[in-house]
C-alpha cells in the first residue's frame, strides 16, 4: 500500500487535472454557443441562395453548366475538415477513420485531399496520399474567405478536368454529445429537387441568365464549403466540452477513492503506533 | 397596391438589414440600378459598390462586395460576401487595404486565375474607404 504522503501528492495532482478540465469544459462550452449562433446566422444566406439557384434552374432546362453535369469519377477531391487541437474524445480519430474508408473504396480512382485542421495534416502527411492543400493552425477562426478561396480552386479544377468530383467530409453537429463524420458531395452539384407547387418566377435577368447561373453556382459551392466549416466548428467545441465534462468527473471520482485510501492509511498508521504502545507498556511490567 | 420596398441584406456571417425601405440604389455588374415600390420581378449580380436606401427622407450607404439582388413581391433580397456601414470601417485601415490591393493588383498579369478576384478585391477595398471616408 501507498504511503500516506504518496497519496496525498496524488491527490493534489488529480485535483490540478480536474481544475483545469473545468476550465477547458467551460471555455468550450462558451465557443460552442458562438459557433451555434454563427451557423445559425449564415442560415438565411444559405436557404435564400438555394430558393434563387432552384428558381433560375426551374427557368428552363437549356441552362447548362459544367458545375451540373455527371462525368466518370477517376480523378476525387476530399476535404477532410479536422481540429487542430486534441482533447476532444474521438472526434478527429472518428473523421480520420471515414477518410481512410473513403480512400480505401475508391483504390481505383486517384484521390487527392484538401486538409483542414492540424490533427488531419499530422495524420496524412506519413501516409502515402496526395495532399492538394493544408490548412493549419486556424484554430476555429474558418472563415468565409477561407471557403471562397478553397471553392474557387477546387471549381478551376473541376473546370480543367484535374478533378472529377469534389466532396467534403465533416463532423455534422447533432448535439454537444453527438457528431456524426458526414460526406456530403458536392461537385459535381446534384440537380436541387424542385418542388411542385412553388410555381417558377418569372425575373427579368442582368446579365444573361447563363452568366449570373455560372456565379451563382460559385457562390453555392462557397456557401456550402463554409457551412461544413461552421458545422465542423461547432461538433469540436461540442465534442471537447463532453470530452473535458467526462474527464472532470472521473478526476473527481479518482479524488473520492484516493480519499479512501488516504484515510485508510492514515487509520492503518494510528492502529499500529497504538499497538506499538500497547506493547512497549506491556513488555516494561 | 402595397406601395412599401422591404429590403432584405444577408451575408454568410449575418442578418444584416430587414427593413421597410422607399427606394434603393445598388450597383449591378451591368451598371447601377434603382428600385422603387412595386418593380418588376428581378434578379441581378452586384459588383463591390455602394448600395444605399432611402428610409423616411434619409439615405443611408453601405459597401457591399459581389453577390446577387432579387426582387419579388416588393421584396428585395441582396445577398453578398461582406457588407458594413460607415461607422463599422476603419477609414485607416481600409486605407491600408486599397494600398494592399493595388500591390497585390499590380503583381499580377490579366490572365492569372486570381486577377479577377483581385480586382474585386480592390474595388471592394475602394468602395469601403469611399464609405468610411464620405458616409
Amino acid at each position: 500500500m501507498a504511503t500516506l504522503k504518496e497519496i496525498r501528492k496524488r491527490v493534489s495532482s488529480v485535483q490540478n487535472i480536474q481544475q483545469i478540465t473545468k476550465a477547458m469544459k467551460m471555455v468550450s462550452a462558451a465557443r460552442l454557443r458562438r459557433a451555434q449562433e454563427a451557423a445559425l446566422a449564415a442560415r438565411p444566406y444559405a436557404e435564400k441562395l438555394e430558393a434563387v439557384l432552384q428558381n433560375l434552374a426551374a427557368q428552363g432546362d437549356e441552362l447548362a453548366h459544367p458545375f451540373l453535369t455527371e462525368r466518370a469519377e477517376n480523378n476525387i477531391t476530399l476535404i477532410v475538415m479536422t481540429s487542430d487541437r486534441g482533447l476532444c474524445g474521438g472526434f478527429n480519430s472518428s473523421l480520420i477513420r471515414a477518410a481512410e474508408a473513403f480512400i480505401r473504396q475508391r483504390s481505383e480512382q486517384k484521390v487527392s485531399l484538401i486538409l483542414v485542421g492540424r490533427r488531419a495534416s499530422d495524420h496524412f502527411k506519413r501516409r502515402d496520399v496526395a495532399i492538394a492543400e493544408e490548412h493549419i493552425n486556424l484554430y476555429g477562426r474558418l472563415s468565409a474567405d477561407l471557403a471562397h478561396d478553397i471553392g474557387r480552386r477546387v471549381g478551376e479544377r473541376f473546370l480543367n478536368g484535374e478533378t472529377d468530383s469534389f466532396h467534403v467530409l465533416y463532423a455534422r453537429f447533432r448535439s454537444a454529445l453527438v457528431q456524426v463524420p458526414t460526406l456530403d458531395k458536392i461537385l459535381p452539384i446534384a440537380s436541387t429537387p424542385q418542388t411542385e407547387d412553388q410555381s417558377a418566377v418569372d425575373y427579368l435577368y442582368e446579365p444573361a441568365p447563363q452568366t449570373l447561373l455560372a456565379s451563382l453556382l460559385e457562390r453555392y459551392i462557397d456557401m456550402l464549403i463554409y457551412r461544413a466549416m461552421l458545422e465542423s466548428v461547432a461538433s469540436e467545441h461540442g465534442a471537447r466540452m463532453t470530452a473535458m465534462d467526462n474527464a472532470t468527473s472521473n478526476a473527481v471520482d479518482m479524488i473520492d477513492r484516493l480519499t479512501l485510501d488516504m484515510n485508510r492509511a492514515r487509520q492503518a498508521g494510528i492502529t499500529r503506533e497504538l499497538l506499538e504502545i500497547v506493547a512497549t507498556g506491556e513488555s516494561l511490567k | 397596391m402595397a406601395d412599401i420596398l422591404h429590403l432584405r441584406l444577408v451575408t454568410p456571417e449575418r442578418l444584416l438589414l430587414d427593413e421597410e425601405v422607399d427606394e434603393v440604389t445598388a450597383p449591378g455588374t451591368v451598371g447601377e440600378f434603382g428600385v422603387f415600390p412595386d418593380h418588376a420581378t428581378f434578379l441581378s449580380s452586384l459588383q463591390p459598390g455602394r448600395l444605399s436606401y432611402r428610409q423616411n427622407g434619409h439615405t443611408q450607404s453601405l459597401a457591399v462586395s459581389d453577390g446577387f439582388a432579387e426582387v419579388v413581391d416588393n421584396l428585395m433580397t441582396v445577398l453578398c460576401t461582406e457588407a458594413a456601414y460607415a461607422n463599422e470601417i476603419d477609414a485607416a485601415q481600409a486605407q491600408e487595404a486599397v494600398r494592399e490591393a493595388e500591390a497585390a493588383l499590380s503583381a499580377l498579369s490579366p490572365t492569372d486565375a486570381d486577377f479577377e478576384d483581385a480586382q474585386n478585391t480592390l474595388r471592394l477595398a475602394q468602395v469601403r474607404l469611399d464609405v468610411a471616408s464620405n458616409g
